[in-house]
């Protein structure tokens, strides 16, 4: 990118709640303005009806790919960006629209009759880079604004971001958090991916893993430990991390 | 007049989700006008299957980015419902404070960056940076407020954390909701520009008006947002009441072609749900102060132009902030203090209603003995509006072509319309299934 001039920025959804984007809405007046002076919005289309045909620098997708129908436009963002970056947990793991992946009769099952209409088509919930190259991911359910904008600062100086790579638990303890486990609940942060901060236990509700499992999940110790420490039945114990990370787990289809 | 218009309008842009705006004309005669939404489903339904009820409310939040309060609330309540949970007046207030803070949030990000460019005639409110700086740091910053107003007693506005079955999982201080209020009290000067931002670009508002049923939640208390009854009111003024539980003999949900997700209607071919609706219905209860603007704006009920729903917005941005502050008064005069969780008492089927800032929203659940959650249904605003949506290009494409307005003019015309419905496509298209199975 030239240092000189301001990075072209284009954001894009597919299969998604658009939250991600919503947050960007909520970064307060000087961040946003701020973020102005370095970066060019040139495709947004929730918020511009701007469109470009110039090449993009930093791609940001937002949403699962479910459809093949989709993969044509996927490629062209790739075709036309230098750099993309999954957007969001249902970008970056296909999130919460892969919770339907393991059963094979949700169509029927939301339409009955009308099921086998064509436009009513949709394949199971994957990643982007199930369809193209991706080159970085901002996880979570939402997306951190605080990363995101940590991010873009990292790639407009030309250095690598990093993602955070440890389990919840880390965050939980470096905020003193009590953990779930210790006040007869339950909660996913030993396996999920940290960099959130752990909002959720501190608001007193598990995690949830929303950015997806760290890279070295240890799913039998989870399922054994939901049981035996969190009280969960067998079949919860064997399920509760399909929510975020169905397309993670070792039975993923 | 021969005349030949083709416009197609792929992927509607400053509105959220995906929606075509498609109009055919040929020697002077429409061929076909149609808002068609093709918006990838997600099978909602599917993933709740099999999830134990404190989790529900977490998948189903995931429906909308922009109303996840509004979704938090409506599954909070139908679970609470079927649970036999009655929650604490100090919940209730609690909760129709952060109902507020998302309407206003939503109202601002519609107002200022989906319909304001419209009306200062640019693409959107990037070129208005340099322009119209002050317009556009006022937004952010109103913005931002929403969102720590919500987050203060929600935990997060996109996908709440703490708003949980039986009340809440965490609280704020005191001090921190005493500063709250003083905030929405200090807020009285942005209030007072965006109104007169408004109406510097209020003539700009098309005039287009046509007669159609409007719904929305009723209460005698108050004006309803987080609770109350189904209310209609019909074009000649005549009111009718059901309960929420009956929900479904008045949405009477339908697939159609050119659309992912589905439509409804109740007395007339379609209805509309949102701020229009809501300031159709419940006037008499709004604030003093979003009356008197709307007296100021010469804008009152019954109103048939679908363009001023931005409008009914505006006014309650003001009621929401006003209301807050009498509940949070009531709040901290009652003894705020934070209160354990309300335990089920039972488990089966419950339905849930708020108004989210497009409208009325329904949810439904079953539970078994296990508290395991076995089928659901949600009703979304933006379904319940798309049928009135079609009606009304059926309206005024006539109109506009009679109008000799020019191909752009038209498109334009048509765009607004749709935004003015301030469309939540995603939530449309969610598809949650309507039929339970055991």
């Amino acid at each position: 990118m030239n240092a000189k001039k301001k990075a072209r920025i284009a954001f894009f959804d597919f299969a998604c709640c658009e939250g991600c984007q919503v947050e960007l809405t909520n970064l307060s007046d000087p961040i946003f303005v701020g973020l102005l002076d370095h970066v060019e919005f040139v495709e947004w289309r929730e918020v511009m009806k701007e469109q470009t045909t110039e090449p993009i620098d930093i791609a940001f997708i937002e949403g699962s790919f479910t459809r093949e129908s989709d993969r044509a436009r996927l490629e062209d963002i790739r075709n036309r960006a230098s750099i993309v970056i999954a957007y969001g947990a249902c970008s970056a793991t296909a999130g919460i629209n892969a919770m339907k992946n393991h059963t094979t009769d949700y169509g029927e099952f939301v339409y009955g009759k009308d099921a086998a209409m064509p436009h009513l088509d949709s394949q199971k919930a994957l990643p982007i880079s199930a369809a193209i190259k991706v080159d970085y991911a901002l996880h979570g359910c939402p997306i951190d604004r605080a990363e995101f904008v940590r991010v873009v600062s990292d790639l407009l100086h030309g250095k690598q971001p990093l993602i955070p790579n440890y389990p919840v638990c880390v965050e939980c303890k470096m905020r003193e958090t009590v953990c779930r486990y210790d006040l007869d609940d339950h909660c996913l942060g030993l396996v999920a991916r940290a960099g959130c901060g752990a909002p959720c236990p501190a608001d007193g509700i598990p995690c949830e893993a929303c950015r997806g499992f760290w890279d070295n999940p240890n799913e039998e110790a989870l399922e054994e430990i939901l049981r035996s420490k969190g009280g969960l039945s067998a079949e919860r114990a064997r399920d509760k991390s399909r929510m975020f990370t169905a397309t993670m787990r070792r039975d993923a289809k | 007049v021969s005349r030949n218009i083709a416009i197609n309008v792929h992927h509607l842009t400053r509105v959220e989700g995906h929606g075509n705006i498609v109009v055919n004309v040929t020697d002077g005669k429409i061929e076909k006008m149609q808002w068609q939404v093709p918006e990838a489903p997600r099978f909602f339904e599917a993933m709740i299957r099999g999830r134990h009820y404190t989790e529900v409310a977490r998948i189903t939040s995931r429906i909308c980015g922009i109303c996840a309060i509004g979704h938090t609330l409506a599954s909070v309540k139908a679970t609470e419902n079927a649970l036999g949970i009655d929650v604490t007046p100090q919940t209730f207030k609690l909760r129709t404070v952060i109902k507020h803070a998302e309407n206003f949030d939503s109202h601002i990000l519609h107002i200022y960056f989906l319909v304001a460019p419209d009306l200062f005639g640019a693409p959107s409110v990037f070129p208005l940076v340099p322009t119209h700086t002050e317009v556009v740091v006022r937004a952010l910053r109103m913005k931002r407020f929403a969102h720590e107003w919500g987050a203060l007693l929600a935990g997060r506005t996109t996908h709440p954390t703490r708003v949980i079955p039986g009340g809440f999982a965490e609280y704020p201080t005191e001090a921190e909701l005493k500063n709250l209020r003083q905030r929405l009290i200090d807020l009285q000067p942005d209030l007072d520009a965006t109104v007169q931002t408004v109406l510097s670009v209020a003539h700009k508002v098309p005039s287009f008006e046509r007669q159609t049923e409007y719904m929305a939640l009723s209460s005698d208390k108050e004006y309803a947002v987080y609770d109350g009854v189904i209310q209609t009111v019909m074009p000649d003024g005549k009111k009718q009441r059901w309960p929420v539980a009956e929900y479904k003999s008045v949405t009477n949900e339908y697939v159609v072609p050119q659309s992912t997700a589905k439509y409804s209607k109740n007395k007339m071919g379609s209805y509309m749900a949102g701020a229009l609706a809501r300031f159709n219905n419940n006037y008499d209860q709004l604030h003093p102060e979003a009356k008197k603007l709307a007296e100021a704006l010469k804008f009152k009920p019954l109103c048939f132009n679908p363009y001023m729903n931005s409008v009914a917005q505006l006014v309650e941005v003001v009621h929401t902030a006003k209301d807050s502050i009498r509940l949070l008064d009531e709040v901290l005069r009652d003894g705020f203090k934070p209160e354990e969780l309300v335990k089920p008492k039972k488990f089966g089927r419950g339905q849930g209603s708020v108004e989210v800032p497009r409208g009325i929203l329904f949810h439904e659940y079953d539970y078994d003995e296990e508290g395991i959650c076995r089928g659901g249904n949600c009703i979304i605003p933006t379904n319940q509006n798309h049928g009135n949506i079609q009606l009304d290009f059926e309206a005024l494409v006539p109109r506009l072509l009679a109008a000799k307005e020019d191909e752009k003019a038209i498109e334009l015309g048509l765009e607004m319309l749709v935004r003015a419905y301030d469309p939540c496509i995603s939530c449309s298209t969610h598809y949650l299934k309507v039929d339970f199975k055991r």
